[in-house]
């Protein structure tokens, strides 16, 4: 190797800066970030051109000025009297409630469509397959719009509901009735539900940017503390399980420890439901969910189902049948041969593309704009953008969010990814 | 041996017997596909149920169709009359009159010819890409497209001379790929000018000229690169080239047309609609990001910090924010991005954005093509003595984009699914565009089930075909014998 100790170090000439290898990337690198700020000046100085010729500035400060619009669904307190940013934080309360609650039900959904899709019956095998491919390639919005179109045209007006004495003399039907025992009605203004509530709450205490209902933390802190009592008690059955080779009976403790604690909390609050009433000519109590979250909500869980059941049965079919022929072989049930040695490596292969599943489900509740839904584009990106007129402010903060909102996904994703990924070398 | 006959064995073959009855034909497939177990039993009797239930609550809608009235209420008073007054059945006379506005929008009907003629030669354009110079592969096309354009004009009632001319066409088409079928790539080069005149109309220098720009480029480029190297050469040529585009091309454009005023009727942005705006929208974007992405996906593999950080960022902020977002930025924020008093069509704004969207998820799927070659192909390029573009052009990126072809195509799909997106923007596409047209309509006021179904089964056409034609792309694609 003697030969490169003496390769020429020749002075360094201008044109090295193209022919020479070593130098040539620093000199495209060079020209690449003069252009890059280039192009970012000339943005820069268009915008402040155009702004100036507009006799606009760029000022968020109309976040803290009054809304005045009001919005019919949200999950903290919210009046027309409160501000735009707080108009902007209930929207993104809607956005994540929508994107929270599609990614569960449409994972449930496409697990159970994809081992639908690949079991041996051949009618559900078929049927599954026409779900799939009839929602995989068709737009998202005609689902988001026809659900919507379908709630509020052909869902029955809340009059129907309406049962008179004439009507029981004459031992007529109403034309519409409440679903599973009176506690859901469907009507086309919005699907009223039973509202949980508690007869002695434990109030509210102001953090400052934002009220915190006790009794919903205190719920959580007590199932967090009941799973976490629940693995104790599990890791302590497999320590006596590895040292004796006998597993004590823990399931009943579990269920004790899961749930007593829970039950008897709300027990103790008074926990009851109220269910909706028709009263006059709508319905009372309860919670009225608008058909707009609704349409929503149940046209991505049907079509991220099919997505995600997609992408389960590529998972589980990447498992080589030797796999499940050897566990077979040590005498594994088939319930047992599924859960022990067939998800966890067909979750390895399943899991990042439904990362980018959950993030694409995200971004596209965006689309509740074609049902009016008022999440974070409908609230910022939406009434505050027109009230204001200040486009460049609220898109910006709007892209902004959306991004975070991806990165935060990924983030947690990918380290959930990071602990099922096959550990080698 | 021979001599030992015992009377308890035999000494000949028993004949074949028929398997039991359970064991055969439809009831051995019944029992082992429909019925093999008690879950088995469950599911499929769910499944039948369900079945039964959901034909008998929408036959009767699909058997009661009627396909000739003027109204929505002249539709069920028919159905009244024919199948008693609670029958149901859909109205499908409403596409039998609207139909042209969710295919054209309200594109001049005497002028559909254009459109349908743009995209029948995009499969012309498409075939060498699609099938490699595959000579059975491009004349089936051919043939398919001839037989396309030759019934949907006919049916259009445009005059024979027109056809004769186009039929012309596609004949020396078919000539060139019998003589020259690689030869077919150069139509492919000029087909985006070809389809902009064609559908936008107006002078025919503009469109032209513009390719004389890329020809200005590629004259540059062939001219400098010996001297310059791939990078600094394709610059200039591309300098060259927008200072043709931009100082010399109108110029040089109005006083061709003053002196042959070749052109078609020009049209405005305002009148596409309907799939054909899907389609000009799909098309042009994911054709536009494939150069992008590609670029971006060896930026983002690149050695060089910056260049990594820049496509990096780019692709994650684009990937992070919804196209909704990009699509108001193209209606909204444009116009304080670019110099004052600069305007431009809301379609070309639409499909910047969109192919500045469509390059990022298109660079994710090189860059995994890129990420699949392995290690041995980039050493033995660079030990072949190739310098980098030599070595992207002829080992790597033939290599990748194969692999990546199917992602490619996926990305394509939910595009075209996403053009409905641009209603958002006020442009008139078919989902909610065209369809809240007709139902603001006084004759149509009411109907839902079938402008949904009708724009949802063109929708499903297309890309259930794209995804099994991907699929056999990627079956005939696999060279590698595992």
């Amino acid at each position: 190797m003697a030969y490169v100790a003496d390769a020429p170090k020749a002075s360094f000439r201008p044109s090295m800066l193209i022919y020479d290898t070593r130098y040539r990337s620093i000199t495209i690198q060079v020209i690449v970030l003069l252009l890059a700020v280039l192009f970012v000046g000339w943005l820069a100085d268009n915008t402040i051109q155009n702004l100036a010729a507009k006799d606009k500035d760029i000022n968020f400060s109309f976040l803290w000025n009054r809304a005045g619009y009001d919005l019919d669904q949200q999950l903290i307190p919210y009046t027309n009297d409160s501000t735009h940013g707080r108009a902007a934080m209930v929207g993104l309360l809607n956005t994540l409630a929508v994107a929270f609650l599609g990614c569960i039900f449409s994972t449930i959904l496409g697990v159970f469509i994809g081992v639908l899709r690949l079991s041996k019956n051949w009618l559900v095998s078929r049927l599954m397959t026409v779900y799939i491919e009839m929602f995989r390639n068709v737009p998202l919005l005609l689902w988001i719009i026809m659900v919507f179109v379908i709630f509020s045209e052909i869902a029955p007006a809340p009059k129907d509901f309406k049962v008179t004495d004439e009507m029981i003399a004459a031992g007529e039907l109403p034309k519409a009735s409440m679903m599973f025992m009176d506690s859901v009605a469907v009507t086309n203004r919005g699907t009223n539900i039973p509202m949980p509530l508690v007869e002695h709450p434990l109030g509210y205490v102001n953090l400052g940017f934002a009220t915190a209902n006790l009794t919903v933390v205190a719920l959580f802190a007590l199932i967090g503390a009941s799973i976490y009592a629940n693995r104790r008690v599990a890791r302590h059955a497999r320590a006596v399980q590895e040292a004796t080779g006998d597993r004590p009976t823990i399931w009943w403790k579990s269920l004790l420890i899961l749930f007593a604690p829970s039950i008897f909390f709300l027990w103790a609050l008074g926990f009851h439901l109220e269910y909706p009433e028709l009263k006059g000519f709508n319905f009372k109590g309860g919670l009225n969910v608008a058909h707009s979250f609704t349409a929503l909500l149940l046209a991505l869980v049907l079509y991220y189902g099919a997505v995600i059941a997609e992408t389960v049965r590529s998972g589980i079919i990447a498992i080589s049948n030797g796999q499940s022929e050897a566990a077979f072989a040590l005498g594994l049930r088939p319930g047992r041969t599924m859960r022990l040695v067939i998800l966890p490596q067909a979750l390895r292969v399943i899991i990042p593309p439904l990362i980018s599943q959950f993030l694409s489900l995200t971004k596209d509740t965006s689309l509740g704009i074609g049902v009016s839904y008022l999440d974070l584009r409908g609230t910022l990106g939406g009434i505050t953008l027109n009230q204001t007129g200040r486009e460049l402010e609220c898109m910006l903060l709007m892209m902004l969010i959306y991004l975070l909102i991806s990165l935060l996904i990924s983030f947690v994703m990918n380290i959930y990814n990071h602990s099922v990924k096959l550990k080698e070398r | 041996m021979a001599n030992t006959e015992a009377s308890f064995v035999r000494t000949e073959m028993v004949a074949p017997q028929e398997p039991p009855l359970s064991e055969r034909g439809v009831v051995k497939w019944v029992r082992e596909n429909l019925f093999s177990g008690p879950l088995n039993t469950i599911l499929t009797v769910l499944a039948l149920v369900s079945l039964f239930y959901l034909v008998k609550l929408s036959l009767p809608w699909w058997l009661h169709g009627v396909w000739k009235a003027n109204s929505l209420g002249e539709c069920r008073q028919i159905i009244a009359d024919a199948y008693g007054p609670d029958a149901t059945g859909a109205c499908w006379a409403m596409i039998r009159e609207r139909w042209h506005q969710f295919i054209f929008g309200f594109y001049p009907p005497e002028m559909y010819w254009r459109p349908i003629l743009s995209f029948g030669l995009l499969f012309v354009a498409l075939a060498p890409a699609l099938f490699f110079g595959d000579r059975r592969n491009n004349l089936v096309i051919l043939a398919g497209v001839a037989l396309f354009l030759l019934l949907s004009l006919w049916a259009l009632d445009n005059d024979l001379l027109h056809i004769a001319l186009i039929m012309m066409m596609m004949a020396g088409f078919v000539a060139l790929v019998l003589i020259a079928p690689r030869k077919l790539l150069w139509f492919t080069l000029i087909y985006p000018a070809l389809a902009q005149f064609l559908l936008w109309g107006g002078s025919v220098w503009g469109p032209v000229l513009t390719m004389l720009g890329l020809a200005v480029l590629a004259v540059v480029y062939v001219v400098l690169q010996p001297r310059f190297g791939v990078v600094m050469a394709s610059a200039m040529g591309f300098v060259a080239a927008c200072v043709w585009w931009l100082a010399l091309q109108s110029s040089v454009s109005t006083a061709l047309y003053t002196l042959m005023p070749i052109g078609l009727e020009a049209l405005d942005s305002d009148q596409f609609g309907g799939f054909l705006l899907a389609f000009v929208i799909g098309v042009s974007s994911i054709s536009a990001a494939l150069p992008i992405g590609i670029l971006l996906a060896l930026g983002r593999r690149s050695d060089m910090l910056l260049i990594k950080t820049l496509s990096v960022t780019i692709i994650e902020f684009v990937r992070g924010v919804p196209l909704i977002t990009m699509l108001f930025t193209a209606s909204l924020l444009l116009q304080y991005f670019l110099p004052p008093r600069t305007n431009f069509d809301l379609i070309l704004r639409v499909v910047i954005l969109v192919t500045v969207f469509s390059a990022a998820y298109i660079a994710e799927v090189i860059r995994g093509g890129l990420a699949a070659l392995p290690r041995g192909q980039f050493e033995a390029a660079d030990a072949l003595g190739l310098d980098y573009w030599q070595a992207q052009r002829l080992i790597t990126m033939p290599q990748a984009l194969k692999i990546s072809i199917p992602g490619i195509v996926t990305t394509f799909i939910g595009l075209f699914k996403d053009t409905t997106l641009v209603t958002f923007v006020g442009l008139a596409e078919p989902l909610r565009g065209i369809t809240s047209i007709v139902r603001a309509d006084i004759d149509w006021k009411g109907i839902y089930w079938e402008p949904y179904i009708f724009v949802g089964a063109i929708f499903f056409l297309c890309c259930f075909s794209i995804s099994r034609y991907s699929m056999y792309l990627e079956h005939k694609l696999k060279t590698d014998h595992r």
